[in-house]
């Protein structure tokens, strides 16, 4: 019997793209559970097969061996309870619609009144601070504002999980830190269950309750780690935290471990 | 803050458009006028009846083609080259789309178009002609015939260029396969497209001439033959500058069109370019 608030369940998962040159083995064997409600970043050196993960968890791909599971039942194929937030923002949105059409265009299928629908589009466009942009085409707004416009599509379209692909890994540090914090926001104020991937190791302490760190490919979760800092962060005083610290060299001790291919290191003292 | 650069951005782009329509159009005029100039002395001091001046033609021009003639000779080809471009387009684009979008129908025809482009489109008029007879139909036939290659070429590659990303993020959100038509392969391939049609247009405009001249007992091309044979000079100089000027009017039509279209197109190139 499943915990009642088990959101995700990712059990053995294993990917292995198949190519004319060789078989490449993305995903080694993936385990791990998420309730609804958390916030998980999944750290790992690049190449490890970050993005094959979350296209697994997605529905996007097909998983070579193992389970997803989603509310208890498999994920075999894109479904109305995930929004993705992909890397490359500047090809995820598209360029001939406004910021108004884009955050709109997954909604059209859903059966909602003209009004519930505007009114979806507003209140997420306000929630990422560019509902003064409606009427601007994506390419007339700068790179942090265009991730802003991919992560208010992803909330109209009222998601049980949001899936975020290292969506600020292309953005100036002080648009990210700016970003980061709204990824706090909207899971505190909204209850949103968020996968969050990154190669950035201070940014999935800042932003985890939780860390996933992966090994490197074939990949398997070297370590899943509590992050208990404060639920209130802050750019400033939390970054400034002994514990955060702490954490954070831990996370990149494993890191350098998994790039090495190296085992587990020691449990981090409390 | 974005609103304000953004509107910044849209007022500098107006002048700059304003300011670009009238230098070309200075531009437009400048060198066809100087041209009329060296024409009317050239043929003022020459005796050859081929090469009228221009005031002659001009005159002829008045007299041919303004009265009856419009209706009986300019309204028909200008039809048949509408429906024609119109025929073209949207064959064109149709299938295109299908086969852009549909793997193993492409691998399957694409050397087979590639055939049919190769063949020159005039060769079919006799084709078209056994096989549909001195009509309308046959001369909208022979323009399609040779206006959709283009057309139907660029829009298979337009469809098949679809980016990966943008087509994950249609499936990740589940749009539908309308939407996905309408809102992503369409627009992803219409500057593509856009560029088949221009190709298109001008290949129209020849057909609609030359299968005039061949089988047709009206028409533009049909008029300009008939002078011909008839040595009224002046007045078959009049057809070909009538032809000249749909030619014009079809390329300022295009433009405005493809302007439209593809605003956003030039919006990310000028904004790249800044
Ligand atoms: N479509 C594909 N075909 C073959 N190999 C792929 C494909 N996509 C990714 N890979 C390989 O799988 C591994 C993991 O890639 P990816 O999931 O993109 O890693 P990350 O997102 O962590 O950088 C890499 O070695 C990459 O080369
Ligand atoms: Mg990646």
């Amino acid at each position: 019997m499943p915990d009642r608030s088990t959101l995700l369940r990712v059990e053995s998962l294993r990917k292995v793209y198949e190519s004319t040159t060789g078989d490449v083995e993305a995903i080694g064997d993936v385990s791990f559970t998420m309730n609804a409600g958390e916030l998980v970043c999944i750290v790992g050196p690049s190449g490890c097969g970050k993005t094959t993960l979350l296209k697994c968890l997605a529905g996007l791909l097909r998983p070579t061996g193992g389970l997803v599971e989603m509310d208890g039942s498999p994920v075999t194929g894109p479904s109305p309870a995930m929004a993705v937030v992909f890397q490359e923002y500047g090809r995820s949105l598209y360029p001939w619609l406004t910021v108004r059409g884009n955050v709109e265009l997954p909604l059209r299928h859903k059966k909602l009144s003209r009004a519930e629908r505007e009114k979806l589009v507003t209140d997420a466009l306000e929630a990422v601070g560019l509902a003064h942009a409606m009427r601007s085409h994506p390419w007339q707004l700068s790179g942090g504002m265009q991730q802003r416009v991919a992560i208010a599509r992803a909330i109209a379209y009222q998601p049980e999980l949001m899936i975020m692909d290292e969506p600020f890994a292309a953005v100036d540090a002080q648009t990210r830190a700016d970003l980061e914090d709204l990824v706090r926001e909207l899971h505190a104020t909204r209850g949103m269950s968020i996968v969050f991937v990154t190669h950035d190791i201070d940014e999935s302490v800042y932003l985890g309750q939780r860390v996933l760190v992966l090994s490197k490919s074939p990949t398997w979760v070297q370590e899943d780690l509590a992050i208990d800092l404060p639920p209130e962060r802050d750019q400033i005083t939390t970054r400034a935290l002994p514990r955060f610290t702490a954490l954070r060299t831990h996370v990149y001790d494993q890191i350098q471990r998994a790039k090495r291919g190296q085992g587990v290191a020691p449990p981090l003292a409390r | 803050m974005t609103a304000h650069t953004g509107s910044v951005a849209s007022t500098a782009r107006g002048r700059g458009i304003g300011f670009r329509v009238g230098a070309s159009f200075l531009h437009a005029l400048g060198l066809p006028f100087l041209l009329l100039v060296i024409w009317g002395v050239a043929t003022s001091t020459s005796t050859n009846r081929f090469f009228p001046g221009p005031l002659t033609i001009f005159e002829a021009f008045v007299d041919t083609w303004v009265g009856p003639a419009f209706v009986e000779d300019v309204l028909p080809s200008l039809y048949r080259l509408g429906f024609g471009i119109l025929a073209s387009i949207v064959v064109g684009v149709a299938v295109g789309t299908l086969i852009g979008l549909v793997r193993w129908l492409r691998e399957l025809l694409e050397p087979l178009l590639e055939f049919f482009r190769a063949i020159p489109p005039p060769v079919l008029i006799p084709v078209v002609m056994l096989l549909l007879g001195i009509t309308d139909t046959m001369k909208v036939v022979v323009i399609v015939s040779g206006a959709i290659w283009p057309i139907l070429l660029n829009t298979i590659d337009g469809v098949r260029a679809t980016d990966s990303v943008m087509t994950e993020t249609a499936d990740s959100f589940q749009v539908t396969w309308w939407e996905r038509l309408r809102f992503l392969v369409l627009p992803a391939a219409s500057p593509r497209i856009m560029a088949g049609v221009r190709q298109g247009l001008s290949v129209a405009l020849i057909l609609m001439v030359i299968s005039e001249m061949f089988a047709s007992s009206s028409g533009l091309g049909y008029r300009i033959a008939y002078f011909q044979r008839n040595y009224l000079i002046a007045e078959m100089w009049s057809g070909i500058l009538l032809l000249g000027l749909v030619g014009v009017f079809l390329a300022v039509a295009f433009g405005v069109v493809e302007r439209r279209v593809l605003r956003w197109y030039h919006g990310i190139r000028e904004v790249s370019r800044a």
